[in-house]
């Protein structure tokens, strides 16, 4: 076997693997985030909060009603779905006219709420979930080992990103969307709901991050803190990507999660702050972000 | 920006007077009195608590209400401040003043260095920023050597003042702590009413026509960001030398979060509203410490019902109500 720089490939790989990984949440946590952002000009300070009840709800719905993995993979995210519609509906949608900061304010402390409520009751020790049995176990690659789970997850969250990109970009319901990020007066005047398109996206964005809670519950342990500081790097991954385009947010994504892999691999230390140095240079070179339209 | 926008409307009513209006001299006056009694009668600990984040809250009111931008990353100045100056007491030995400097001069060059990156994005990106880089000074607070990891600093020693007046006595402390934040507040309070705190006010009200008039507005924000950084700081230095202890809760993102309540709580864009929110918040987490999470929830509540239905706070509503500017 070959080595690179003294590092052996299985270690290579093996973090580069898990940095595929941690890139497939921040994928798909960054594109809600930029679903919600193109139409309700409102950054989700719950996105983690939410992701986090995703999980949760899994957890729920199999101990409570012995519903497992891949029915909950459907109903965790229609869930937290329909409570961020709710939100929406009865929150969020006095603050469009005000400063757009109101909404970060207010999501903000709705995960404070949704945290403190889930800390109260299931504490802060985390609760564990099974791999579904279909997919436990691995297999040998030749060149590594690679559990079958945390394939899983990269295939899905693909999936889901570019579900996402295709409906959004490629189908009529997407025009829409688009056209009423750019001017929600007009398509409101071709008949089109413009107030009930701005929920349902909200829930769509919603969704996705409890998608991400289920994808995650197996290999982490199902905790009310688990979004918490996800989201922040999340939040560094969208300024650097910008969020004017859905493409830009899945790759900013998956690119960050491999960079932050290799980081670990060649300089431990610096892994967990990698993704926010690579935004100060960002910031530096291209302020208004790698895909991002100049605001 | 509008974020406070609840005040402009009002400003034209206000009788221009020269120096500080005789309602806030008054104010002033009385909180001065009042404060120095008040260790006599309270446990003087606690007071000192809420005369730090008054001041923590004054100081990112001032970024927030004066200058229209929501930074949501003041821990990193609070509590970085915090480990300088604990660590200056500590392990170099400063007397308790030198500590305090030392935070705080740490604090206005991370406030410096953060900012300049910061503001050049805005609004909800600026936000996020300013998040983000202070969840960097977290993990540096958390793996660095001198900040001692989960333990944090503790058993900061309290020193004597000028080497001459030892702190070890509560009230000696309440009263080299009283005249930090009250210095503080009055200085926040003279940049404010400043030629520089007028440009500022421009600039958050209208950032193109401020340009066209000539003002440098990056320069602008960056200097009161820089500013608030540094009062942030002074803050959280004072605060390690009463708790002798510099811990990962000053740095956390939930400080932040606080600091932003507390202000909005209070009244954004009022002088005496994030004095009224740090000690409403305060008290409440002092009395609610052994419910844990409800604490939490109770902070996210005020804040929802802050941002539905209260967006003026409560100075911002007395102020509405006496027509008068507080």
């Amino acid at each position: 076997m070959f080595e690179l720089l003294g590092i052996p490939p299985q270690v290579l790989m093996g973090q580069l693997l898990l940095g595929l990984i941690n890139g497939s949440f921040y994928a798909v946590l960054s594109l809600g985030l930029a679903v919600i952002f193109g139409l309700l000009n409102i950054i989700n300070f719950s996105h983690g909060a939410q992701y986090m009840m995703g999980a949760f709800v899994a957890w729920m719905l199999l101990n409570y009603f012995g519903i497992g993995y891949w029915p909950a993979l459907v109903l965790a995210p229609l869930i937290v779905g329909a409570t961020g519609i709710v939100l929406e509906k009865v929150a969020l949608s006095r603050l469009y006219k005000l400063d757009h900061l109101y909404g970060l304010l207010l999501t903000f402390g709705i995960a404070l709420i949704i945290q403190g409520l889930f800390r109260n009751y299931y504490g802060i020790s985390g609760l564990p979930y099974q791999i579904p049995d279909a997919l436990a176990g691995g297999r040998n690659l030749g060149f590594m080992f690679l559990p079958t789970y945390r394939g899983w997850i990269v295939v899905a969250s693909v999936v889901v990103c570019f579900g996402t990109w295709f409906m959004i970009e490629k189908t009529r319901l997407g025009a829409y969307l688009r056209a009423a990020t750019e001017n929600p007066a007009l398509v409101g005047a071709f008949g089109i709901n413009v107030p009930r398109m701005i929920t349902l996206t909200y829930g769509f964005g919603v969704a996705l991050a409890a998608f991400a809670g289920v994808l995650a519950a197996p290999i982490y342990a199902v905790n009310p803190n688990m979004g918490a500081d996800l989201i922040i790097v999340v939040f560094a991954v969208v300024v650097i990507g910008g969020m004017g385009s859905i493409m830009g947010a899945i790759v900013t994504g998956y690119g960050l999660g491999l960079i932050e892999g290799l980081t670990r691999v060649f300089y431990p230390e610096g892994s967990a702050v990698v993704i926010f140095v690579i935004m100060a240079i960002v910031l530096l070179i291209k302020p208004e972000g790698l895909f991002g339209r100049a605001a | 920006m509008a974020m406070a926008d609840t005040q402009t409307g009002q400003d034209v009513r206000f009788r221009k007077e020269v120096g500080m209006p005789r309602l806030h001299k008054i104010i002033f006056v009385v909180l001065l009195c009042f404060l120095i009694a008040l260790p006599f009668m309270v446990y003087p600990i606690f007071v000192m608590k809420v005369m730090c984040f008054a001041l923590f809250a004054a100081a990112f009111n001032l970024l927030l209400g004066f200058g229209g931008l929501l930074s949501f990353g003041h821990a990193a100045y609070f509590g970085g401040a915090s480990y300088v100056a604990a660590h200056a007491a500590k392990v170099w030995g400063f007397t308790p003043e030198l500590a305090v400097l030392a935070g705080t001069l740490a604090a206005a060059i991370l406030g410096l260095a953060i900012g300049s990156l910061a503001i050049r994005r805005q609004g909800i990106y600026f936000a996020m920023v300013t998040l983000a880089f202070a969840q960097m000074v977290y993990f540096f607070a958390l793996q660095a050597e001198f900040t001692g990891g989960e333990d944090g600093i503790q058993g900061v020693p309290r020193g004597e003042l000028f080497g001459l007046v030892s702190l070890q006595d509560n009230i000696a402390l309440y009263f080299f702590v009283l005249a930090i934040t009250f210095g503080g507040i009055l200085a926040l309070y003279r940049i404010v009413h400043s030629p520089f705190g007028q440009v500022l006010k421009a600039i958050r009200e209208n950032e193109p026509r401020a340009i066209s008039l000539g003002y440098q507005v990056n320069r602008y924000k960056l200097m009161v960001f820089t500013l608030s950084a540094t009062f942030a700081g002074l803050a959280g230095a004072t605060k390690s030398q009463i708790f002798q202890l510099a811990s990962l809760t000053d740095v956390h993102w939930s400080m932040s979060g606080e600091v932003v309540l507390m202000t909005l709580l209070g009244g954004m864009g009022t002088i005496f509203g994030p004095l009224v929110g740090a000690a409403v918040i305060v008290t409440m987490q002092n009395y609610l410490a052994t419910f844990g999470a409800w604490v939490t929830i109770i902070q996210g509540v005020i804040f929802v019902l802050g941002v539905l239905l209260f967006r003026e706070g409560i100075v911002g509503v007395i102020s509405r109500l006496l027509k008068r500017r507080l």
